[in-house]
């Protein structure tokens, strides 16, 4: 870290990218899955309900990629703030 | 070859490889005995945090719960891998930078103060005995039907394998032995889930399977299933809920979080080289879990679809009338495969009516033109009882699929439960030898000590949950999820407030622990007995069963943690703030840069 100053940016600009990420991951899996899993259940994927879909596969192939997805954006605020490992 | 030999052998075949491993790779110092030397890349490190993830509740349990519990048991799908993100994000990259082995002595650091890692070796404590009490069940399972021993034999041969290459082994040993161990249950998983869906809809991929219509008909095959069950007096498969909106909520949210506090499974996040490394591997394990459990409603839902298709013969392949006089099975005909699960107890038949065939319907059901039909068809009550634990290991008997391939699940079934109990029992002896002895009560202790001490507490965890295995809580899904809620309220609460609140205390840290974990308990304890025991429940005392908002224990850790957040930022906000160095230390955790390898205490 350089100073105090990029430190704290870097820590609000993780913070906003982990805000950002967890909301996906509530909507996708208490929104889609649950909340909202009855209406979700008038549309339906292949053979799938919709909300059945979402509760028994759909949230599990978004958590991946929310991972991934925030793999990658770490690794670039690390670089961009200059805190990466060496 | 005969079922029985088959199975002998491929389950011998596995262990040989399990314990191969182990001597290969038998640790040396106390600082390999524990995280392997921090050597182990992210792709081996996901697939062996997988296996130790993926225990008996998720191999054995899991699907069979699914299958009675219809879309409700998508709790335990998003529940048990949502936990995943939370982990990736809140928590491995920053206990990685810490560098320290155990959880508890994160806490003890972050809070500068030894009573808090006290307290955090005793939430972890709990939290692993109480799931390691799921795993002896599964085990007991397993053992007792493939080995044709009874469940308390199953149970004292598990024991003895664990405890041998636990011990002998270390982390080491187990994180390789952990690889092979997820590439034989994963192989046992899919292999005859991709047979049955092809059977069933000539797709021979079970997640494309599931969402398929059915060989030869017009129907896909959840909407079969939903006219079927809804027929026979069960909540219709696609959209049952278990008690009610709110519980399937908490219950989910209580397994997240317990995923992202499980002792066993963050210590995993310790063993990888660098924090970039910590981050991608919390994602490879979620790949490799995956591929498990989307595979599992497609399990569930098929298994459930081959039972009723073996009770009521024709009644998914064309239009059978399930309450015609002769559609149901007669008993004497029945398959062997429950013939086979009858000697286990796990599988019984009655027939109430006496007309020797067997009628399977909830006799429960609310549903004025079931009841009607039932009393027409001169059917006295549900006549087969199947438990939930059995419906993975029978499932390819079910499906008449061929004997090597049940062979193949009896290993995978045993493989799942004994990886977890050993990653369990590491994180235990961890805690007890190195932050319990050596950190507060004998700080000179030698290295060769240390190491006896993990032994032996290992030793002694094996007993206690053996013995309360014999007396489970529930099925083996249901009691880890009860170790998902201790772990929920009480230590993800303080590890997430020691890396995102600056400002957090050891007295609002401590507080919150003791609030979370003691109000959880008490309320396990309530419905479940006292520590477990069978007839120490005080219901009464609660105002009866779930009577939190009908909240089931199971769920409640998610109530657990709320309080032990709340507890601590009040607590927090009248007590003085952390010392300026303690707010340093966390400002540095926050940033990769500097990572080292982890030293210990030593």
């Amino acid at each position: 870290m350089k100073d105090d100053q990029s430190s704290h940016a870097y820590w609000s600009a993780t913070l906003a990218l982990l805000g950002k990420i967890l909301v996906i991951w509530f909507l996708a899996s208490f929104g889609a899955g649950i909340l909202f899993a009855d209406f979700l259940n008038n549309f339906s994927l292949g053979g799938y309900p919709l909300g059945f879909w979402f509760a028994q596969q759909g949230s599990i192939y978004i958590f991946i990629a929310l991972i991934f997805y925030y793999k990658k954006k770490m690794n670039e605020l690390d670089v961009r703030f200059d805190v990466h490992e060496d | 070859m005969e079922l029985q030999t088959t199975i002998y052998i491929g389950v011998a075949l596995s262990f040989l490889l399990y314990i191969g491993i182990a001597i290969w790779a038998r640790a040396g110092s106390t600082s390999e005995f524990y995280v392997a030397g921090g050597s182990v890349h992210p792709v081996a490190n996901g697939m062996a945090t997988a296996a130790d993830w993926m225990s008996a509740a998720s191999f054995i349990s899991m699907a069979g719960l699914i299958s009675s519990m219809g879309y409700g048991g998508g709790l335990f799908l998003m529940g048990w891998t949502g936990g995943y993100v939370l982990l990736a994000m809140l928590l491995a990259p920053y206990l990685r930078k810490f560098g320290k082995f155990t959880v508890p002595q994160f806490i003890g650091d972050r809070f500068y103060s030894k009573s808090a890692s006290t307290v955090a070796v005793v939430c972890l404590l709990t939290a692993s005995l109480t799931y390691i009490i799921g795993q002896m069940t599964g085990v007991g399972v397993a053992f007792s039907r493939f080995l044709g021993v009874t469940s308390e034999m199953g149970i004292y041969i598990g024991m003895g394998i664990v405890f041998m290459y636990a011990v002998f082994g270390g982390m080491k040993g187990i994180t390789y032995t952990q690889v092979a161990q997820y590439i034989v249950l994963i192989l046992a998983y899919t292999v005859p889930a991709v047979f049955i869906s092809f059977q069933l809809t000539g797709n021979p991929i079970p997640q494309l399977g599931l969402g398929s219509d059915l060989v030869g008909q017009d129907v896909s095959l959840l909407a079969k299933l939903d006219s079927v069950v809804t027929e026979l007096g069960f909540g219709q498969y696609t959209t049952s809920v278990p008690g009610s909106t709110l519980n399937m909520f908490m219950y989910t949210l209580s397994l997240m979080i317990g995923t992202a506090g499980l002792p066993h499974v963050i210590m995993r996040f310790f063993t990888v080289p660098t924090v970039k490394d910590a981050r991608s591997s919390a994602g490879w394990a979620l790949v490799f879990i995956a591929i498990l459990y989307t595979t599992a409603p497609a399990v569930a839902a098929m298994a459930k679809m081959n039972l009723l298709n073996t009770v009521t013969p024709g009644v998914v392949s064309g239009e059978v009338d399930v309450f015609a006089k002769d559609a149901s099975l007669e008993f004497e005909k029945r398959p062997d495969w429950m013939k086979r699960w009858e000697k286990t107890g796990l599988l019984s038949f009655e027939d109430k009516n006496a007309d020797g065939r067997i009628q399977y319907y909830n006799d429960k059901t609310t549903d004025e033109a079931v009841k009607a039909k039932v009393d027409e068809a001169g059917w006295q009550g549900n006549e087969l009882t199947v438990n939930a634990d059995i419906i993975v290991l029978a499932n390819p008997e079910i499906a008449l699929l061929p004997n090597w391939v049940i062979a193949l699940i009896a290993a995978g079934g045993l493989a799942a439960a004994l990886s977890t109990a050993a990653g369990l029992l590491m994180a235990i002896s961890s805690a007890v030898s190195h932050d319990l002895i050596k950190n507060i009560f004998v700080p000179n202790i030698s290295d060769k000590n240390e190491l006896l001490t993990g032994k032996v507490s290992m030793a002694v965890a094996i007993l206690i949950a053996g013995w309360l295995g014999l007396n489970p809580p529930g099925f083996a899904a249901g009691t880890v999820a009860l170790a998902f809620g201790i772990a929920a309220s009480s230590l993800f609460p303080a590890i997430m407030m020691g890396i995102f609140s600056k400002k957090m205390n050891k007295e609002g840290a401590i507080a919150g622990m003791l609030a979370g974990l003691l109000i959880t308990l008490f309320y396990v304890f309530a419905h479940k007995g006292l520590f477990f025991v069978k007839g120490t429940d005080y219901l009464d005392m609660i105002g009866g069963a779930n009577s939190f908002f009908g909240i089931t224990p199971e769920a409640f850790g998610a109530v657990g943690a709320m309080v032990n957040f709340a507890v601590a930022f009040v607590v927090d906000k009248f007590t003085k703030e952390p010392p300026e160095h303690i707010q340093a230390m966390v400002e540095a955790v926050r940033i990769p840069r500097g990572s080292k390898s982890v030293d210990g205490a030593h």
